[in-house]
């Protein structure tokens, strides 16, 4: 395909859509289709045809808040319709033209307000098994165009200048990144997409492949250009069965249009991608386990350096970054770095998808710019504590990450500031609780989580994260000293700073930030045998079974 | 100058010491006779910077960096012993007494497992952490052998000695974190195994974990020192 010929497609794919005089958007993403978003678009496919009225109904991926879902957006009028059953299709279809139906109504505006929507721009107005909505909506533009127009160094150029950092947590400069692998020596080199989202409460790599797949498609095609490479692997988790159709699906259609495979544009570049599921392991989201379950070996990490861009999959260089940083490649390409580098805050660029969920009015996804602070994700875009109870904290980054108090939200979010504070970015999830949480139980949670996890290659990771949650266990059940205080601290040190891949360096990162702000909370347990939140099952005697 | 023949100088413990580029930290130590502990390390094996005790620091490195795997750069300044690392290797001895049931006084290795000998030359005299008392399964099916995962440290040297020594890759790793195990095949019994009696795995075992049934009730010293000369016949 050329980009005249793409042009044209889009072309023809708008004036398609504008012959209807309504779009009714439904959103099927996992939330809302496992609350019987299907049968709803089913009803409301049956009620335009009874109608007959000029309306297309369109499923569409993830639109954002989820705790509101089923949900169902009218375009052009942006109206936007709530916790829908199938019975409702015919009120709203009838409602087409005249005044919207108030009830089933429901106002976002500010939840939307304070978003600024790059990666997730096509959620929620593209159905995501059509390349023809994607193309019509600037689609494999920045592909083709860069095809014709830059040199593979123009790419990376472009890329560092927008100051694009790593979606997947660690925030590395995806510009310096792709570099190294373009300059690292060898004709064969990969591009790997790190689709194997593992955090508990984190689901935003999954919308993004779920609702939007050829972003992602596009996004590694640009890096294959730029690195020169030809063969792409996506890794994505067995657990996301949706993501894997809506991608294979996606792969099949971009090779039929000639936008993957041989001769792309007529040009010399050859790309193309394989999709590779992981078997359930947190730790194959490790750049190096990645690679080893790639090549179907034990999902181990193993010591860097060598780093994956010298020696990566069957040691040959490799890049490889997250779905999320491939997916803000195709804007950067199309809208310039320049414009990707005045969003967000000094050393953190653009913008970043947040998974928002615990105690929160609206759960789901948000995407907001870099700089914003917590307290306007929490209070504005989530919509607040819901219930009456009061913000205690926000867990960021997952198992690796940490909580933040309540009374340090204000801080803008960044790579370095929420470093800083004793968690990190990660990719993504956000939990927030309010005053029902026990800061002793959600470290407990995270340090089994990491237990259950480690893949039991090194010691400090395999043997100390079981030993920190069995004094996790003790003090949350009251039968803890302040000794075992202390001797949490002391592993905390050894796992931290003695463990072989990320996993382990950053599995005591939940205690040590619970610790440091909520220390009384640990004390309370301790002493005074309380849970102060009433999670904890204290009791005054230990039971000896053994 | 040939990579092979280019010579880096360093300083180990503030002695400057020459090595070959692509040697490891922990070869030109040991050349040095700087001691450095290790566990999973055995020279004729590849490396695999599991466990973790041949930690040493750089010099503006703020990690800490495993000996074993670490190759030399020219100006490299190292400290292979200090307060912190002691700290971190005592900690991880622990780890690893309290994870299994390692019970010397029954042992069949003992006063010749390197794991104990490491605990007595670190002066490692109780644990401080809680024992986790787990029990683990012995597999005695092999007419020769036995393997007691309950004092397994899952070094993975017979993993590697099976592999790329004796090519047979009959021992594995199966299950995650604690309940990691050395397996044999698929997880067969040893004795219906694969396995072709080599008894290198026994050899190169630190601990009792893997042992000759011959040698129960007497003295058990294992003898790894076959492997460099191995290697080195295989190369010749």
């Amino acid at each position: 395909m050329t980009i005249e010929e793409l042009e044209q497609l889009a072309i023809s794919v708008r004036r398609d859509n504008a012959k209807f005089d309504y779009q009714v958007n439904v959103c099927m993403d996992l939330a809302c289709a496992s609350q019987g978003a299907g049968a709803i678009k089913e009803a409301l496919d049956q009620a335009v045809a009874a109608s007959g009225k000029n309306v297309l109904v369109r499923r569409t991926g993830c639109m954002g808040p989820c705790s509101h879902g089923p949900l169902v957006r009218v375009d052009p009028e942006k109206t936007l319709y709530r916790k829908l059953k199938s019975e409702h299709a015919e009120k709203i279809v009838g409602a087409l033209g005249s005044k919207p139906v108030s009830e089933l109504q429901c106002d976002l505006s500010e939840h939307f307000e304070g978003q600024v929507r790059v990666v997730l721009e096509n959620a929620g107005y593209i159905d995501p098994s059509k390349i023809e909505d994607y193309i019509g909506r600037d689609g494999y533009k920045a592909l083709l165009s860069m095809l014709t127009e830059m040199t593979p160094n123009g790419v990376i150029h472009r890329i560092t200048e927008s100051g694009l950092r790593g979606r997947g947590g660690g925030g590395y400069p995806t510009g310096l990144k792709w570099g190294t692998v373009a300059k690292a020596a060898g004709d064969t080199k990969f591009v790997v997409c790190n689709g194997d989202e593992g955090d508990p409460g984190a689901f935003m790599d999954r919308s993004v492949m779920e609702g939007d797949p050829h972003r992602v498609i596009e996004g590694m095609a640009i890096a294959g250009y730029a690195i020169g490479a030809s063969k792409g692997y996506i890794y994505v988790r067995a657990e996301y069965p949706l993501a894997v159709s809506r991608l294979t699906a996606a792969l099949r259609d971009a090779r039929r249009v000639g936008l993957l495979g041989m001769n792309i544009c007529n040009t010399t570049f050859n790309f193309d991608v394989e999709i590779r599921l992981g078997a359930g392991a947190f730790v194959c989201g490790e750049e190096t386990a990645l690679l080893a379950s790639i090549e179907g070996r034990r999902g181990n990490p193993r010591t860097r350096p060598p780093y994956p861009a010298s020696s990566g999959l069957w040691g040959k260089p490799t890049l490889i970054n997250n779905v999320e940083t491939y997916a803000n490649i195709a804007p950067i390409i199309r809208n310039g770095g320049k414009w990707f580098h005045n969003m967000g805050s000094e050393r953190s660029k653009g913008t970043k998808v947040f998974a928002l969920t615990g105690k929160i009015a609206n759960t789901g996804l948000v995407e907001v710019p870099m700089g914003i602070s917590l307290k306007d994700i929490i209070e504005k875009i989530g919509g607040g504590v819901p219930g009456g109870h009061k913000l205690k904290a926000v867990q960021t980054g997952g198992p690796s990450g940490g909580c933040i108090p309540a009374n340090m939200l204000d801080v803008g979010v960044s790579y370095d500031a929420l470093l800083k504070m004793g968690s990190i970015m990660g990719s993504g999830g956000m939990i927030v609780m309010d005053d029902t949480s026990c800061m002793v139980n959600v470290a407990r949670f995270f340090m089994e989580f990491c237990m259950t996890e480690s893949c039991g290659k090194c010691v400090p990771c395999r043997a100390g994260t079981a030993q920190m949650h069995t004094l996790l266990t003790r003090i949350a059940e009251g039968h803890g000293s302040m000794e075992d205080l202390e001797l949490l601290e002391d592993l905390c040190a050894t796992v931290k700073e003695a463990s072989l891949c990320g996993l382990g360096q950053t599995a005591p990162n939940p205690v040590l930030s619970t610790l440091k702000y909520f220390r009384a909370e640990y004390e309370e347990h301790i002493v005074h045998k309380r849970c102060p939140a009433g999670i904890c099952k204290v009791s005054h005697v230990e039971e000896v079974t053994a | 100058m040939s990579p092979d023949s280019d010579v880096k100088t360093l300083t180990i413990d503030e002695r400057e010491v020459s090595a070959r580029a692509g040697q490891t930290v922990l070869d030109v130590a040991r050349e040095n006779e700087i001691p450095i502990p290790t566990l999973c390390h055995l020279e004729g094996l590849s490396d695999v910077g599991a466990c973790r005790l041949c930690l040493v620091e750089i010099a503006g490195s703020p990690k800490l960096l495993p000996a074993c795997v670490t190759t030399v750069q020219e100006g490299m300044q190292i400290t292979t012993d200090s307060e912190r690392l002691r700290k971190h290797r005592r900690t991880i001895l622990e780890m690893l007494f309290a994870e299994r049931n390692h019970v010397c006084s029954v042992c069949v290795a003992n006063n010749h497992c390197e794991l104990q000998s490491m605990a007595q030359s670190m002066g490692l005299t109780h644990i401080r952490l809680p024992y986790r008392n787990a029990a683990y399964d012995v597999d005695a099916s092999h007419i020769r052998f036995t393997v007691d995962h309950n004092r397994c440290i899952l070094c993975q040297r017979c993993i590697r000695v099976c592999a790329e020594i004796e090519g047979a890759h009959v021992w594995d790793i199966m299950n995650r974190g604690t309940n990691c195990l050395v397996i044999t095949d698929l997880k067969d019994d040893w004795g219906a195994s694969t396995c072709t009696s080599c008894g290198k795995c026994v050899e190169v075992c630190p601990t009792g974990a893997l042992f000759n049934k011959a040698r129960v009730g007497s003295p058990h010293p294992k003898k790894p020192e076959f492997l460099p000369y191995l290697n080195l016949m295989r190369n010749a």
